[in-house]
């Protein structure tokens, strides 16, 4: 070996030595800053939630200020949003209804997750619960969804109501039966790589050591099946709110003091000839939030996925 | 074959049941009486309310309930409606036509939008013609429909002032004229629901062609000197279609969730309509009948795209 050979591999070596060491977590940042669209979705999504939670001490306006004599104005410098039919200042209430969307999106898919990864996790690995859990998750796919959650809203939306208060009792029945209808998709999936993985060598190993079932499920196996979770729940963060949307667009959400954005569209409906500003700006907003989400989604199935990478 | 198609088949069956069961459950055990409208008029006096629940039933347990009514709607019999005090078959007959056709064409468009715009996407990758194609269809399945259909009547009915959004469920099609008015009243309707749809199905043709398109049978089919249009049409887009059918047939339940949406705003006298305005009045055989019938279409799609996807890819075998 001469001199300068031995010296380029002395500088090889200090070289890999010096760089910093890369885990999968910074790979998948890395990947995913490099997507312009998912970067941009995340930039918006970030601007929505910010705005919607300290806009409204930004923004003094109240939601509930009655002016009948500017009622169903358009857009303006004090009031860049316009006015509904009292005269309030939409500004204010698409940041405050925007917390509540916001709120029953994430909050619907993180039950639909949860119980998703539970069910799924227990048929992919106990051989004897798969079938009548999966049968389970069958019925449930057949199941007509909106038609199910405008009936499930209907019947128990006053009993909720009296027993938890109008605001409280709308949310938890609204994230209920949305995160209970839409679980299945996210159960499939977990069982799906649960089968896969507790095959691998790793597990044997795991359980020759002798960890107990519950160990290898949580420690060994759940976190390779994080990724495909994560995915479908960030997309899930979108359909949750276009559903919710659904449901108080159709007056089967939330009542009109809680302005989420469905709502919003429902009480502006019968004004679209007076003021489409009214029903304009809360309906961009719905729109920007699922795009975006749906890029950062899309981002994170390039970024997570080993296979993608060159 | 035959025996895979018959045994799914008897798996729906079941789960319909299963369906009807729980629904009726919920109803039956749900904290709201079927009654509460007449009991809301102080002028029913309680012994007539009383003989009323007993008229109709109300006062048996309600498994026993379930048989009877379970029973009948196998029969075609669907009971009377509280409200209107018609027989909830005839309304739903008379309403379906409506939803079944405004759905019907919506899908067509979607798929005779979707199949050129996802073949051409995928065959011109990252051109400009792609960016365009694919960034329409992430904007379009981004948009929900209800702010779809708002958007179309502020710029067509309000601004423009081209088309009316109420439907008019009495015209009659007898001449040119009253056609010209059915297509422009259908118009918006069927564009929020079939655009969306065009947008889903787009990015399925799209993703579902470029999986093909660097595959093995395309190399040797280009190499025998096929024209380009050839291999294309006829190797990789038959190929590609093969999952793509299964979604579309998939895809039925989420445009009939979709016609809910839409018939409330343009007003269009379809069974979600008649679903919405049912639970808004309480009336609970119309609204039994009404999730039965989305049952019925959400099992049957499921069946058919099983079906099909075994039928058009033969290597996928069915023990």
């Amino acid at each position: 070996m001469t001199t300068a050979q031995a010296h380029l591999a002395g500088r090889a070596a200090t070289a890999d030595l010096g760089r910093k060491p890369r885990s999968l977590w910074r790979d998948a940042w890395h990947t995913f800053t490099r997507d312009r669209f998912a970067v941009g979705g995340l930039a918006v999504l970030v601007f929505l939630v910010v705005a919607t939670l300290i806009g409204p001490y930004l923004w003094t306006q109240k939601i509930s200020t009655i002016d009948f004599g500017h009622a169903l104005e358009g857009p303006s410098l004090d009031h860049p949003f316009g006015r509904d039919d009292l005269g309030r200042d939409l500004l204010a209430r698409v940041l405050d209804g925007g917390r509540v969307s916001i709120a029953v999106g994430i909050t619907a898919v993180l039950l639909a997750i949860t119980l998703g990864t539970v069910i799924g996790a227990i048929a992919g690995y106990f051989v004897k619960l798969d079938n009548p859990l999966m049968r389970v998750t069958d019925l449930f796919l057949s199941l007509p969804v909106l038609p199910l959650l405008l009936l499930l809203i209907y019947l128990f939306r006053e009993p909720l109501q009296m027993a938890l208060g109008a605001q409280l009792g709308t949310f938890l029945m609204i994230v209920g039966v949305i995160g209970g209808l839409s679980w299945m998709p996210v159960a499939r999936l977990v069982r799906a790589s649960f089968l896969a993985l507790k095959q691998r060598e790793f597990v044997e190993a795991a359980r020759c050591v002798g960890a107990p079932d519950r160990r290898i499920i949580v420690r060994h196996i759940l976190p390779n099946v994080l990724s495909p979770v994560l995915v479908a729940a960030t997309i899930g963060v979108g359909a949750a709110v276009i559903t919710e949307s659904t449901l108080s667009f159709l007056g089967l959400g939330f009542p009109s003091d809680t302005p989420t954005w469905g709502r919003l569209l429902f009480d502006a409906v019968n004004y679209l000839d007076l003021a489409p500003h009214w029903a304009i700006f809360p309906g961009l907003c719905i729109f920007l939030i699922v795009l975006a989400v749906n890029f950062i989604g899309d981002g994170l199935r390039d970024a997570l996925d080993p296979r993608r990478k060159i | 074959m035959g025996r895979y198609v018959i045994r799914r088949l008897l798996i729906a069956i079941p789960t319909l049941v299963a369906i009807s069961f729980i629904m009726y459950a919920i109803l039956a055990l749900a904290p709201i009486d079927p009654l509460s409208q007449f009991g809301a008029d102080p002028r029913v006096p309680p012994e007539v309310r009383e003989r009323i629940r007993e008229a109709l039933g109300l006062n048996q347990p309600w498994p026993l309930r379930y048989v009877k009514w379970f029973t009948s709607m196998i029969q075609g019999d669907f009971g009377v409606s509280f409200m209107s005090h018609f027989s909830v078959s005839a309304l739903i007959w008379q309403r379906l036509p409506n939803t079944l056709a405004v759905v019907g064409v919506a899908y067509l468009v979607g798929v005779l939008v979707a199949l050129p715009a996802g073949v051409l996407s995928a065959v011109r990758r990252n051109s400009a013609l792609d960016h365009f194609i694919s960034s329409t269809a992430y904007i379009g399945f981004s948009v929900p429909t209800f702010f779809t259909g708002i958007l179309l009547i502020i710029i067509f009915s309000i601004k423009l002032h081209w088309l009316s959004f109420l439907y008019d469920s009495n015209l009659k099609v007898i001449d040119v004229e009253s056609l010209i008015s059915q297509i422009k009243q259908s118009i918006m309707p069927i564009a929020v629901l079939g655009l969306f749809e065009a947008a889903v199905l787009t990015r399925y043709v799209r993703a579902s062609m470029l999986e093909n398109l660097p595959l093995d049978y395309v190399r040797t089919a280009h190499a025998k000197g096929l024209g380009e249009r050839f291999v294309v049409l006829g190797h990789v887009l038959r190929n590609s279609l093969i999952p793509v059918i299964t979604l579309i047939a998939l895809g039925v339940p989420t445009i009939f969730g979709g016609a809910i949406v839409t018939e409330q705003i343009f007003h269009v006298p379809g069974i979600g309509e008649l679903l919405v305005t049912s639970i808004g009045t309480g009336d609970t055989p119309v609204v039994a009948a009404v999730v039965m019938i989305f049952a019925i279409l959400v099992v049957a799609s499921n069946l058919i795209a099983d079906v099909l996807y075994a039928v058009l890819d033969p290597r996928i075998r069915y023990a």
